[in-house]
C-alpha cells in the first residue's frame, strides 16, 4: 500500500497522457522543466512582507494558512488545471500537493523559478505538505537550485525526518533484490508489490549496514522515459550505487529517486 | 432549499438542445460503427487477438488470478489470444477509454463501472448491447457451444445483473460486488463504556468518536494513550453521502439525470458532519491518510472503507503499510456502515462490471464475448472474491462447495482465510437484497465526485475556522455545481434551476437555419405532391 496515494494522482497521470498524446509534449514534467532563466542564487533572499520563513512554516499548525515563498525544484505532471511541486529555499524544502495551476503557468514552473504559494498547512500520512489548492504566484528576482544533501549516514535514523522533502542524497548503497509475484527475485518492481507494468512507480531495494529500505521511482515525476526510469531497470542485485531524489515521506521515509550512478 | 421548477429560458434551451441533439446524432450514427449482430457461427479459422483492460487493487494475486484465466481461455479457445492491460485505478482505465474511443482504439473487453459505460454510449453503437448474447442459444450464458461450464443468466444475482442495465438492456455483466463497511475497533469501544450494537447508528459512531477525544493532562488522549486520535475516518466520501441520503429517503438524482442532491437533507448532513469536523471526531481519507492506517495503529476506532480493502484492516491483516513497531492490539469488529434507521438498512453496491467494446468483424466481437463470459466461471469468480471481501457475483459460484468451505473456514489462518475479510463478505452476502445503486446517465460520474467533494470541503473549511452556515452552503452548492458541471445535465431539482439567460446568437442562427430548411423541406414535398396529383 505504499503507493496508495497514487490512488489520487492515477487520474492525474491518465489526464496528462491524454493531453500530452493531443498536444504532441510528454507527460513527464520533471524532464521537460529547462535550465534557470537567469543565474541561480542562494536561496537566502528575504522574503516579502507577510510570507513566512521556512522556520515559521514548520512552527505553523496543520490546517492554518501559509504563505511562502521558495523556489520549484521539480514538479509532477499537470493535469486538470493541478500541479505537484517540489520546491526549497536556502532553509528547508517544501511540497505543495496539488496547487492550482493552469497548463499555460505549469510551463514556467521551471527548475529554479521563483515562486510565492498562499494555501494551507496539511499532514497526510507523516508528509507535512501545502493543501491541495494552493494558489500560485510568480516572482522573478531570483533564482536558486538547491544542492542535494547526503544523508546517507542518517538513513535508518530518527534525523532523517528533519530533512523531509529536500533534495537528498544517499552514497555507497548496495542494490538487493526484491520478490516478484511469482517468487523469483528481481531488482525492481512494478508497484510495491509488482502488481503493476510498465509505466507505474518503480520499486526498488537497498542496503547500507546490513539494513534493507525500499525507494520508489515515482512515475508522475520520473515517467518511463526518464534515464533515471531506465537506470533503474537496468540495475543489477550487488550493483553499489549512488542516489539523489527528493525525500518524500509515506508512513516513513519514501523518497522519489530522480538519479542513479553505478560506481 | 426545494424550489418549483419553472419553465424559463433554460428549460426552453433543454428542449432545443434535445432536438437539436436527436438530429446530430442521426448525422453523426451514419458515420459510426454498426451495431452488433451476433455471428451464424463461431468461426475457429481465424485468430482474434483481443484487448483486455483490467483492474486490481494492487493486489499480485488478483494479477495472477487474471492471468491464468486468460491462459485457461487461450486453452479452450486457441483460436483467441488475450493481451491484457493492467490498471489500478477505475478512473484511469475510464480516461484512457474515452481517449480511444475518438481514434476507435477501445479494448475489446474492460473492466468498468456502470457510471463509466453511460459515458462511453455517447458514441454511436460504442459499447454492446448484451441482451442479444445473453440469450443467444448457442453462445449466450449456459450456451450449448461454450467449451466451459458458465453461469446461466438466472445464475447471476440479480440485483447485480440489474445494476447493469442502462436504456433499458444490459450494456454490461457484473465481475465482482463489494460494498462499504465500518471496521471498528471494539476494544476501544468497549474501554470508553459503550456495547457495540449489531448495527450501527449514525448516532452511536457519533456519539462514541466525540466521547473519544477526552484527554490526559500530558495532551494524550485517554483511550489510546497517543498523541494521534481520529475517531472516525470515511476513506469514501462520496460513498457516504449517497449511503447517508439514501438511508434518509432524501434526494440525490433522477433515474433521468435530474440532479436532486442540493437539498435540506444535504445541508443537515454536512451540517453535522461540520460539527464533527470541528471537533475533529471525524476526517477523510484525502485529508489525513488511509483509515486503514490509523486504525491499524490505534489511532481510529471506525474506519470505513471497502469491503475489497479488509485484507488491510486489524491488527493481524495480511497487508499492513504502518512500521511494525506502530502496530496496536485490539479487537477488530466489521458491521455495516452506520444507519439512520437499523430496521431498514441501505448500503451501497459497488465492484467491477465488464463491458465489450463494438468493432466491426462481429467474430472479434463474439471472441470478447466469449472471454467476458469466461471471467463468470466459478473457477475465476472464486478465486478472485477469496483475494479481497469481494462476493462472486454468481450464486453458481457462491454456492459452489469449494466457496461455501472457504466462507466456513474464516479465521483458520490471517491470511487466505482472513476473519475480517470473509466477515467483510458476509456483510455483503447477507444482505444483497439492502443493496443500492445510484442511477447511471451521462454525467452521473460527476454527481458523484460532487457528493463527495461537499464533504471534503466542509471538514476543510470547518479546520480552517471556517463556519457552516446557511450563507456557506449556498456558495458551497454553487461551486459545486458549477464545478462539476451539473447546471449542464438533465437538470437540477433543487437550488439550481439557474436561468441560463437568452440564447447565443450562434444557437439562434442554427435553429433559424434548421427551422428555414425544414420548411424547404415540406414545402418541395408538398409541391411534389400536387404536381402528382395534377398528373
Amino acid at each position: 500500500m505504499q503507493t496508495r496515494r497514487t490512488f489520487l494522482a492515477t487520474l492525474a497521470g491518465a489526464s496528462a497522457f491524454a493531453l500530452a498524446a493531443c498536444g504532441g509534449g510528454s507527460n513527464d514534467a520533471a524532464e521537460s522543466t529547462a535550465a534557470p532563466a537567469a543565474a541561480a542564487g542562494d536561496g537566502t533572499d528575504a522574503k516579502g512582507e507577510g510570507v513566512m520563513t521556512y522556520d515559521e512554516y514548520m512552527a505553523a499548525a496543520v490546517d492554518d494558512e501559509v504563505v511562502i515563498e521558495c523556489f520549484v525544484q521539480a514538479t509532477q505532471s499537470w493535469w486538470e488545471d493541478k500541479i505537484t511541486i517540489y520546491a526549497a529555499d536556502a532553509d528547508g524544502a517544501y511540497f505543495i500537493y496539488n496547487a492550482a495551476c493552469s497548463e499555460e503557468d505549469a510551463a514556467k514552473l521551471v527548475e529554479g523559478q521563483k515562486i510565492k504559494v498562499t494555501g494551507y498547512k496539511a499532514e497526510w500520512s507523516g508528509e507535512i505538505e501545502v493543501a491541495e489548492g494552493a494558489t500560485i504566484e510568480f516572482e522573478d528576482d531570483s533564482t536558486f537550485v538547491a544542492e542535494a544533501v547526503d544523508v546517507t549516514d542518517l538513513l535508518g535514523t530518527e534525523d532523517l525526518i528533519n530533512h523531509q522533502n529536500q533534495k537528498v542524497a544517499f552514497k555507497g548503497l548496495t542494490v538487493e533484490p526484491s520478490t516478484d509475484p511469482d517468487g523469483k527475485e528481481v531488482t525492481f518492481l512494478y508497484n510495491w508489490d509488482g502488481s503493476g507494468a510498465e509505466g507505474d512507480d518503480l520499486y526498488f531495494n537497498v542496503s547500507k549496514d546490513g539494513e534493507v529500505y525500499s525507494f520508489t521511482v515515482e512515475s508522475y515525476l520520473t515517467g518511463v522515459d526518464s534515464d533515471v526510469y531506465t537506470a533503474v531497470r537496468e540495475l543489477k542485485v550487488g550493483d553499489v550505487v549512488d542516489l539523489e531524489g527528493f525525500l518524500y515521506w509515506y508512513e516513513g521515509a519514501n523518497p522519489h529517486i530522480t538519479s542513479v550512478t553505478v560506481e | 432549499m426545494m424550489r418549483a421548477k419553472k419553465l424559463t429560458n433554460r428549460s426552453l434551451a433543454m428542449l432545443v438542445a434535445v432536438v437539436l441533439s436527436i438530429v446530430l446524432s442521426a448525422c453523426h450514427g451514419s458515420q459510426g460503427m454498426a451495431a452488433f449482430e451476433v455471428p451464424e457461427q463461431w468461426d475457429t479459422s481465424k485468430t482474434y487477438q483481443i484487448t483486455f483492460w483490467a483492474k486490481n487493487d494492487t493486489n499480485k494475486t488478483q494479477t495472477k488470478i487474471y492471468e491464468k484465466a486468460i491462459a485457461d481461455f487461450e486453452k479452450l479457445y486457441p483460436n483467441v489470444k488475450v493481451k491484457m492491460r493492467l490498471y489500478t485505478d477505475y478512473g484511469k482505465i475510464y480516461n484512457d477509454v474515452i481517449t480511444n474511443i475518438s481514434t476507435n482504439t477501445t479494448p475489446n473487453v474492460c473492466i468498468t463501472y456502470p457510471d463509466h459505460i453511460a459515458t462511453y454510449m455517447t458514441g454511436t453503437n460504442t459499447v454492446v448491447p448484451l441482451d442479444t448474447l445473453f440469450a443467444d442459444e448457442r453462445y449466450g450464458l449456459g450456451g450449448s457451444e461454450l467449451a466451459f461450464d458458465g453461469p446461466t443468466q438466472d445464475e447471476i444475482i440479480p440485483e447485480f445483473l440489474s445494476e447493469c442495465v442502462l436504456a433499458d438492456q444490459h450494456y454490461a455483466i457484473p465481475y465482482m460486488r463489494s460494498t462499504e463497511i465500518c471496521y471498528v475497533n471494539k476494544t476501544y469501544v468497549e474501554k470508553l463504556g459503550f456495547t457495540l450494537p449489531d448495527v450501527l447508528t449514525w448516532d452511536f459512531i457519533w456519539e462514541v468518536s466525540e466521547a473519544a477525544l477526552a484527554k490526559n493532562a500530558d495532551g494524550t488522549f485517554v483511550v489510546n494513550g497517543q498523541k494521534v486520535l481520529i475517531p472516525f475516518i470515511d476513506k469514501s466520501t462520496d460513498n457516504m453521502m449517497i449511503q447517508m441520503l439514501k438511508q434518509r429517503g432524501a434526494g440525490y438524482s433522477t433515474d433521468d439525470g435530474q440532479i436532486e442532491i442540493f437539498n435540506d437533507d444535504t445541508r443537515e448532513i454536512l451540517q453535522t458532519i461540520g460539527e464533527h469536523s470541528k471537533s475533529d471526531a471525524f476526517s477523510t481519507f484525502k485529508i489525513s491518510g488511509y483509515p486503514a492506517n490509523f486504525l491499524n495503529a490505534g489511532q481510529c476506532i471506525f474506519a470505513i472503507d471497502s469491503s475489497a480493502g479488509a485484507t488491510w484492516m486489524g491488527t493481524d491483516a495480511p497487508l499492513v503499510d504502518i512500521a511494525p513497531d506502530k502496530l496496536v492490539q485490539f479487537e477488530t469488529a466489521v458491521r455495516m456502515v452506520p444507519q439512520y434507521d437499523p430496521a431498514d438498512p441501505k448500503m451501497i453496491s459497488q465492484g467491477p462490471s465488464i463491458c465489450i467494446f463494438n468493432k466491426q468483424d462481429p467474430q472479434e466481437v463474439l471472441a470478447s464475448w466469449l472471454f467476458a463470459q469466461y471471467l463468470l466461471t466459478n473457477d475465476v469468480q472464486n478465486a478472485y472474491a477469496q483475494t479481497e471481501g469481494y462476493a462472486p457475483v454468481t450464486s453458481k459460484a457462491q454456492e459452489s462447495a469449494e466457496y461455501q468451505d472457504y466462507l466456513a473456514r474464516a479465521g483458520e489462518d490471517t491470511s487466505e482465510h482472513y476473519a475480517v475479510k470473509i466477515d467483510a463478505t458476509r456483510v455483503l452476502l447477507d444482505n444483497a437484497e439492502n443493496t443500492f445503486v445510484t442511477p447511471v446517465f451521462n454525467g452521473s460520474a460527476s454527481l458523484r465526485d460532487a457528493s463527495g467533494q461537499l464533504i471534503e470541503d466542509v471538514a476543510k473549511s470547518v479546520r480552517r475556522k471556517q463556519t457552516i452556515n446557511d450563507a456557506y452552503l449556498d456558495d458551497l452548492f454553487d461551486d459545486v455545481l458549477s464545478l462539476y458541471h451539473l447546471d449542464q445535465m438533465g437538470g437540477v431539482g433543487a437550488a439550481g434551476g439557474k436561468e441560463l439567460g437568452p440564447l447565443p446568437r450562434a444557437s439562434k442562427i442554427l435553429i433559424g437555419a434548421l427551422i428555414v430548411a425544414w420548411i424547404g423541406i415540406a414545402a418541395v414535398a408538398i409541391r411534389d405532391e400536387l404536381e402528382r396529383r395534377k398528373s
